[in-house]
């Protein structure tokens, strides 16, 4: 088994941007759906998820309510705001604008050396 | 949700947080059961995989940034919570700061309103003071005001700038109402609009107005308006005599309107002033020219406008404007040395200020110390660093804004009486007010001087090594406490040096000036200017006759010993200054030597107490059809004769015509600039010539400013309405203006001197007391804490005298430092007063020596007490402590 790497700055945010985009969720099943869709390759840090929840709140990228799950308990749920989701178009841009000029950057210097 | 509704919502917040933690946690354990964990092993990892419930609790209330103003609540409240433990200290470092920042603001508003605020006009920026400027500097400079004809061309022919003129005047007012002396000027038709002021009722002048032979109007002010005409608004058309000329009033000005620093009563036109010398353009009576820049005009632009021009008169009039240029300068109120007071004030206050925050920074240094205790365990629990330093500091800024606060207050009480007791007048007193800069500057004082004391203590306390102030209790941390003390004690004592050695010098000066003899006996001396009736001034027989009557008139009154007319009265403001020569052949006239002239009748030298040293004065046989004589100072005898005897000379003055003037006597010199100026003045030889011998052409002007000097058996105030009364029989319309006692003014030629030096001694002495209240304080704090050593030293056979040696050794080496480094910047002071002050001599040991010695003594004495009190310590008691 590879060594997990952390997770870059900034993309936390990003990662949580994507998931409530799939609909209003929780925080419990943000961290499931984090730990699935990063396949156990990247680790968020610990006890980082819910600060920076709170933080994108506070950001008014995300909003929350106070809904009842299935199993009928209270929960938190967030839903991405019109500003998230403009946010989160941005990034998702940005981001694999920023990919594909690494790995551009990468594949150059290993044709130099031929 | 704003960060204020965060804010306000933080303890509901608090619930939804615990509420969103839980249901994940319960979540994550009914996941890990179901996968068959045990329940507590399940609730335990799924509390460690949220990262610490407790953890991330804060992480997540720190993304509500609101934290820091959370933090600040907490330090005020318990900031407050320290204070009222011990409200003794806390009185003290309270009142200290009342009055440091009650004062410095106290002078800061003087300062703001007097030197820093723009004239009361519309955009002051845009205005400007036009001079002329000679090629040749003479010997009064190469700065002069108008011509009104040159006034005219200029404004005619200027495009950048709206110019308007003006001039004092000044005379009786003789309808309606009593005769009064009033106040006045003649402006140019646009003045007042330049300005961007309108008349309060009624209307502005015309330029139709503003030329010889229009109707005569006038402008009144406010207070003329309630004064003569009750107010009412019937006085707009209404007629007033003004020196013997009937106006018609067209307007009343706005009751905060002033003329620079005057308030004016009556506004003419200058274009209706028909006297012939208004015409000429070399000695002409002196116009002063506002102008404001037009829309997008700048001030190089009339630079350059203005050069233009001044060429173009010097070619067609080569005789007066040969040489001639303008200069344009920005508009600003000219508030004499007033400013240089005010510095010097404002700098002895913020020395105070800053000696009272080094006193309270050496009272929480001390504090402190036997705090350190409680810092360390706050240090053990988990404070960082500069949570500490931030708490130490809110602390002491808390008590400096509440120093502040009541300094403030102090300020609304204590402003306009000490305004009232400015020496003379201050200028631009009206401006002077507490505004948004003062309570700005107030705020800004409180927090620096907050921070300044609180700084020390607050970035030391934290760096103790915790285990040792943990174990040590508050005994511990003397050592490093004691030279940050000493370092601030010493620095006391210097700022306390410097403002005893100012006052000792400003008192020094202060005795050596008043034991001047001014040359003058002023004691029972009236000085009163006085108006002739308008009706008498155009017939130069009359005026003769008059000013006779009046002297007669005078001389008959009971109590009344002597009487003289004079025209420039010692140590009174207004002078007039000629050129001499001893022989027919002239030099330039710019290069002539200057000699203060005065016109006086024969009784002068009596009234004035001035002693005749040789030949003899005036006598009634000096008149227009005899030789033209003087009589001269010892100054003047000597810088014109030398040794040799004067009496039967000749002094050649060109002002006073061709004819050389026969010296008939010599007087001793007179204090004409006070004892403090006279010394250091420019001109200070004088001579003396018969008002009978006052050509008749010049008659009239020299009426305008005749005084009336009375010596008087008693006190010479008791004369004033016995005289106003002899001399209203002879014409109504005659009055008495500036009435002054010549006690007087010779008392206002030292009032800068003695208000300067009242300030700065009450500077020093509280300088002294906070100094003697520091180093006593500081002693005090350490012998206590080093009893148990004492103890120990005298269980070993120290006697108390040693003990005492021990104390006061360390105090001396304080005093030593701070007197030291004092003398020096007081050395720097001494620099600054001898510029700013007249008659400050430099180099003289006495004030240096003495109060040095004086701080020392009592820097001494406030030693001795700790001192003392530590060698009695009995081993015993001292040695239990331990």
């Amino acid at each position: 088994m590879t060594a997990k790497s952390d997770l870059p700055q900034g993309t936390l945010d990003l990662l949580i941007l994507k998931i409530v985009a799939g609909g209003p969720v929780h925080g419990y099943a943000i961290a499931q759906r984090l730990q699935q869709v990063s396949r156990d390759v990247v680790q968020a840090p610990q006890g980082s998820l819910y600060p920076a929840l709170h933080r994108l709140e506070n950001r008014g990228l995300l909003d929350a309510v106070w809904k009842e799950t299935e199993s009928g308990r209270e929960a938190k749920f967030y839903r991405l705001t019109k500003k998230g989701r403009i946010q989160l178009e941005a990034e998702t841009a940005s981001w694999q604008r920023l990919t594909e000029a690494v790995s551009l950057i990468l594949n150059l210097s290993e044709g130099g050396l031929r | 949700m704003t960060w204020w509704q965060r804010l306000r919502h933080r303890q509901k917040l608090d619930r939804q947080l615990d509420k969103e933690l839980g249901f994940h946690i319960e979540e994550h354990t009914a996941r890990l059961v179901s996968d068959g964990l045990e329940p507590g092993e399940a609730r335990r990892q799924a509390r460690i995989a949220v990262g610490g419930p407790e953890q991330v609790k804060e992480s997540c209330r720190d993304a509500r940034g609101t934290r820091w103003l959370e933090d600040l609540w907490q330090d005020l409240r318990y900031a407050l919570r320290t204070i009222r433990q011990q409200p003794g200290f806390a009185a003290v470092v309270v009142l200290t700061l009342a009055w440091g920042i009650g004062s410095t603001t106290l002078m800061f508003t003087v300062l703001n309103g007097v030197l820093f605020k723009p004239f009361p006009y519309r955009s002051p920026e845009r205005l400007l003071s036009l001079q002329e400027k000679t090629a040749k500097a003479t010997q009064f400079g190469d700065l002069w005001a108008f011509s009104y004809p040159n006034f005219l061309d200029v404004r005619s022919a200027v495009r950048s700038i709206d110019s308007a003129a003006w001039r004092h005047t000044g005379g009786t007012m003789s309808q309606p109402g009593e005769a009064e002396y009033i106040l006045s000027c003649e402006i140019s038709a646009e003045f007042l609009s330049i300005l961007g002021i309108s008349p309060m009722i009624g209307r502005d002048f015309t330029s139709q107005e503003d030329q010889a032979g229009a109707a005569p109007v006038a402008l009144i002010s406010d207070s003329l308006w309630k004064r003569k005409f009750g107010g009412r608004e019937d006085a707009i058309g209404a007629t007033l005599t003004f020196n013997g000329q009937q106006y018609a009033v067209v307007g009343v000005l706005p009751a905060s309107f002033r003329l620079a620093d005057d308030s004016v009563d009556l506004m003419t036109l200058i274009g209706q002033n028909t006297q012939p010398v208004m015409k000429a353009r070399e000695s002409h009576p002196r116009i002063a020219v506002w102008a404001r820049l037009r829309e997008g005009a700048t001030v190089e632009r009339a630079r350059s406008e203005l050069a233009v021009i001044a060429s173009r008169l010097a070619a067609e009039y080569p005789r007066s404007n040969e040489g001639r240029t303008f200069i344009v300068d920005p508009l600003r109120p000219n508030t004499g040395d007033a400013g240089s007071t005010m510095w010097l004030l404002f700098g002895a206050v913020i020395l105070v200020l800053l000696i009272g925050c080094v006193n309270i920074a050496s009272l929480l240094v001390a504090r402190a110390s036997s705090r350190g205790r409680e810092m360390a365990v706050r240090v053990a629990l988990g404070a960082g660093r500069g949570r500490l330093v931030r708490q130490c500091l809110t602390e002491s800024v808390v008590l400096a804004l509440i120093g502040g606060v009541l300094g403030t207050l102090l300020v609304f009480l204590t402003l306009r009486p000490f305004i009232s007791l400015w020496p003379g007048s201050l200028p631009r007193a009206q401006e002077v007010q507490i505004d948004w800069r003062v309570f700005a500057f107030a705020v800004t004082v409180s927090l620096m001087s907050g921070l300044l004391f609180g700084a020390v203590p607050a970035l030391r306390a934290p760096a103790q090594e915790l285990e040792r102030s943990l174990r040590a209790g508050s005994r511990a941390l003397v050592g490093g406490s004691r030279r940050l003390q000493s370092i601030l004690i010493a620095s006391e004592l210097a700022l306390a040096v410097v403002l005893l050695v100012s006052a000792g010098i400003l008192g020094s000066t202060f005795l050596r000036l008043s034991a001047l003899d001014p040359g003058v006996e002023t004691r029972n001396v009236l000085v009163t200017r006085l108006a002739l009736s308008p009706s008498v001034v155009t017939d130069p027989a009359r005026i003769r006759a008059d000013w006779q009557d009046i002297l007669d008139r005078a001389r008959a009154l009971p109590g009344v010993r002597s009487v003289a007319m004079v025209d420039t009265v010692p140590m009174r403001e207004g002078n007039n200054q000629l050129g001499y020569w001893t022989s027919s052949a002239l030099p330039p006239r710019t290069e002539l030597p200057l000699s203060l002239a005065s016109s006086v009748t024969p009784d002068y030298l009596d009234v004035m107490g001035i002693e005749l040293r040789a030949g003899r004065f005036f006598d009634v046989n000096d008149r227009m059809d005899s030789q033209p004589v003087i009589v001269i100072d010892e100054v003047l005898a000597r810088r014109a004769f030398g040794d040799s005897w004067a009496v039967g000379r000749q002094l050649w003055i060109p002002d006073m015509g061709p004819a050389p003037q026969q010296v008939i006597g010599v007087v001793a010199h007179v204090r004409y600039w006070g004892v403090a100026d006279d010394d250091p003045a420019q001109v200070r030889a004088q001579f003396y010539y018969p008002f009978a011998q006052v050509p008749d052409l010049l008659l009239r002007r020299w009426s305008e400013v005749m005084s009336v000097a009375v010596r008087t058996e008693n006190a010479p105030l008791g004369i004033v309405e016995p005289l106003r009364r002899a001399i209203r029989t002879t014409a109504r319309d005659q009055v008495l203006t500036e009435i002054r006692t010549m006690d007087q003014l010779a008392e206002a030629t030292l009032a800068r001197h003695r208000f300067l030096l009242v300030l700065i001694g009450a500077f020093a002495g509280t300088a002294l007391l906070l100094a003697c209240i520091g180093i006593y304080g500081v002693l005090a704090f350490l012998s206590r804490q080093r009893v148990p050593e004492f103890g120990v030293r005298m269980a070993l056979g120290a006697d108390p005298s040693d003990i005492l040696r021990l104390v006061l050794r360390q105090s001396i080496g304080m005093i030593a430092v701070g007197v030291t480094v004092g003398s020096l910047l007081a050395y720097g002071t001494e620099h600054l007063l001898e510029r700013w002050v007249s008659g400050v001599q430099l180099g003289d040991p006495v004030p240096f020596v003495s109060m040095v010695a004086i701080l020392i003594g009592a820097a001494l004495t406030a030693s001795v007490i700790p001192a003392r009190k530590a060698s009695m310590t009995s081993p015993v008691t001292a040695l239990r402590q331990e």
